[in-house]
């Protein structure tokens, strides 16, 4: 089956166009909207923004392969991506790394078998004055130490 | 007591809403300019404040705005650089989070002075929040009529949108910046032609960062003299140092350019972490070439950088100590490069995906005699030789840590 939005993105995504003279211009907010009502931007999904924006799948294709942030496979309920950037590793990213994995008992780019977690490293959030960080979804996490991985971790259903 | 341009409300409840800004005077400026001031009025302002860019560059806003064509039959753009990918820079995310109102103030003066009517505010994928923060504070103003159609009345007329990248360091260049605006890979663009003149959909097009318009209301409001008056005379105002890394207190620190980077990092952000001893800083965001202890004495100003090739960059300080290996900051540089190069360009996507490997094998303890003049050689063949400066952004930090800390490299490497 084609996947099609719900009303209320439909609606979010022709005002998005209407703010640009080219309507292709608005492909990265809505792909960010197709990634949040479908988890993920596979050929379907592609084809599904072309049409939208009347441009050819490829030429979105070109555009989802550049860019970091669009899972071209499904991710687990929770995206966990932690910085492996310079402050972050200056301040032991590194080791809460390897303790994610371990505790998760899945590498960076895995997911678990329960589909709940996905684990990536990151470049730079912007947010080093709270270094160590990581993301969980869109929210930020700063000044992680294992404890606070661990009740982080258990405060998600 | 420095004086506060930029972090005065930081801090203030609640002051991210149009009502804590106007209570201190917010959109006062905008007034000021919407109903007595001639556009070319505001850009000789800001020319005589030589105000310079505060995303890398350096280049003078107000000249920026003046290369931008008034006579043309074209709509004009304004893109907001607020895409802040340079690893160690935070500070545009804490403008628009704690001050919403002042970024957009500085944004309807630029858009005023140069004659633009539609604004970008380009802000990088993973600031969710912060989108959504920008995206109220753009509702409040505009239900106050400081943005739309006839602007307080007086008939000018602009709209500001926010977009979001979506992971790509490279879109903090200018043109790359654009290409992505316009929906496509963000591969940076030949220049001339400058954007200025051929910008955002072929139109003419000002890129300014986020702290460099989030000045613009204090020098319109206080006058060029006053904004001078912090900092130097060529290089006026303060900056956001981000300092991070190795330090007691790290965070952003609001000081006047050409404060010490020693006092940033001793007396602000309050020393070494646990006492441990420091090693090296990079002063400007991780592009900038990394310091050593007896080069830190030094004036954090644009030119003052140049002269001991580094530079101010964005401004992010981020602080090494003595326990840390400096092969484990070379790695860490090397693979943000090659995993940032846009591919368009040769001696980047090649040159640093070869530095990158023979860093990582260097870790792995399978070093081999020549490493070091060859990624010395690999870098050095990269500067000034691609289309934008992503190329001399990953060589010069690298030159910097193989020429200063070579004897601490060959270290790793067995005979």
């Amino acid at each position: 089956m084609n996947p099609e939005y719900s009303d209320i993105r439909k609606k979010k995504i022709d005002e998005l166009i209407s703010g640009y003279p080219e309507r292709r211009a608005a492909i990265l907010p809505v792909l960010h909207i197709t990634q949040k009502e479908f988890g993920q931007i596979t050929s379907a999904e592609e084809k599904l923004v072309a049409e939208l924006l009347d441009i050819k799948p490829i030429e979105v294709h070109e555009v989802v392969t550049f860019y970091s942030m669009f899972n071209q496979k499904k991710v687990g309920k929770y995206h966990i991506q932690i910085c492996s950037n310079l402050t972050c590793t200056l301040l032991e990213a590194g080791n809460l790394l390897e303790y994610l994995q371990n505790k998760l008992g899945i590498k960076p780019g895995e997911t678990t078998n329960d589909e709940k977690f996905t684990l990536s490293t990151v470049e730079c959030l912007g947010a080093c004055e709270e270094a160590p960080v990581m993301m969980v979804n869109f929210d930020y996490h700063g000044h992680l130490d294992k404890k606070k991985i661990d009740k982080l971790l258990d405060n998600l259903k | 007591m420095e004086e506060k341009i930029l972090t005065k409300l930081f801090g203030l409840k609640d002051s991210h809403t149009i009502d804590v800004y106007l209570k201190h005077d917010g959109y006062k400026t905008t007034r000021k300019v919407i109903m007595e001031m001639k556009p070319g009025e505001v850009l000789e302002e800001v020319k005589a404040a030589n105000l310079r860019g505060r995303g890398g560059a350096g280049f003078p806003a107000g000249v920026k705005w003046g290369f931008v064509p008034q006579n043309i039959d074209k709509p004009k753009y304004l893109c907001v650089n607020a895409d802040e990918g340079e690893p160690g820079t935070f500070k545009d995310r804490y403008i628009m989070n704690h001050d919403p109102h002042l970024l957009l103030e500085g944004i309807i003066i630029a858009s005023y002075a140069v004659g633009i009517h539609k604004a970008y505010i380009y802000i990088r994928g993973e600031y969710e929040n912060v989108a959504l923060r920008m995206e109220k504070a753009i509702e409040e103003a505009a239900a106050r009529r400081y943005l739309g159609k006839n602007i307080l009345g007086k008939g000018f007329d602009l709209d500001i949108y926010v977009h979001r990248g979506a992971g790509a360091y490279i879109c903090g260049e200018e043109t790359a910046l654009l290409e992505s605006l316009e929906g496509k890979r963000g591969n940076p663009r030949m220049k001339p032609p400058f954007p200025a003149s051929i910008g955002l959909f072929g139109c003419p097009t000002v890129i300014n960062n986020v702290e460099t318009l989030s000045n613009v209301p204090f020098i319109i409001q206080n006058g060029a003299g006053k904004f001078t008056r912090n900092g130097l005379l060529k290089d006026g105002g303060t900056r956001l140092f981000g300092v991070s890394g190795m330090v007691e207190k790290p965070g952003i620190y609001e000081l006047p350019i050409g404060t010490s980077l020693k006092d940033i990092i001793f007396k602000y952000a309050g020393g070494m972490k646990k006492g441990k001893k420091f090693k090296a800083v990079i002063p400007g965001g991780m592009s900038a070439p990394v310091l050593t202890a007896d080069e830190i004495d030094i004036n954090m100003d644009f030119d003052s950088l140049v002269e001991a090739k580094s530079m101010l960059g964005s401004a992010g300080v981020i602080v090494i100590d003595e326990e840390t290996s400096m092969l484990d900051v070379l790695k860490t540089i090397a693979k943000f490069y090659s995993h940032e190069s846009c591919g368009q360009c040769t001696p980047c996507r090649i040159g640093n995906a070869w530095i990158r490997k023979i860093v990582e094998r260097i870790a792995e303890g399978k070093g081999k005699p020549g490493d070091i003049d060859n990624i010395h050689r690999l870098a050095k063949n990269m500067l000034q030789k691609t289309l934008c400066p992503l190329g001399d952004a990953a060589a010069m930090p690298i030159l910097a840590i193989t020429e200063k800390f070579r004897k601490e490299l060959e270290s790793y490497i067995g005979n």
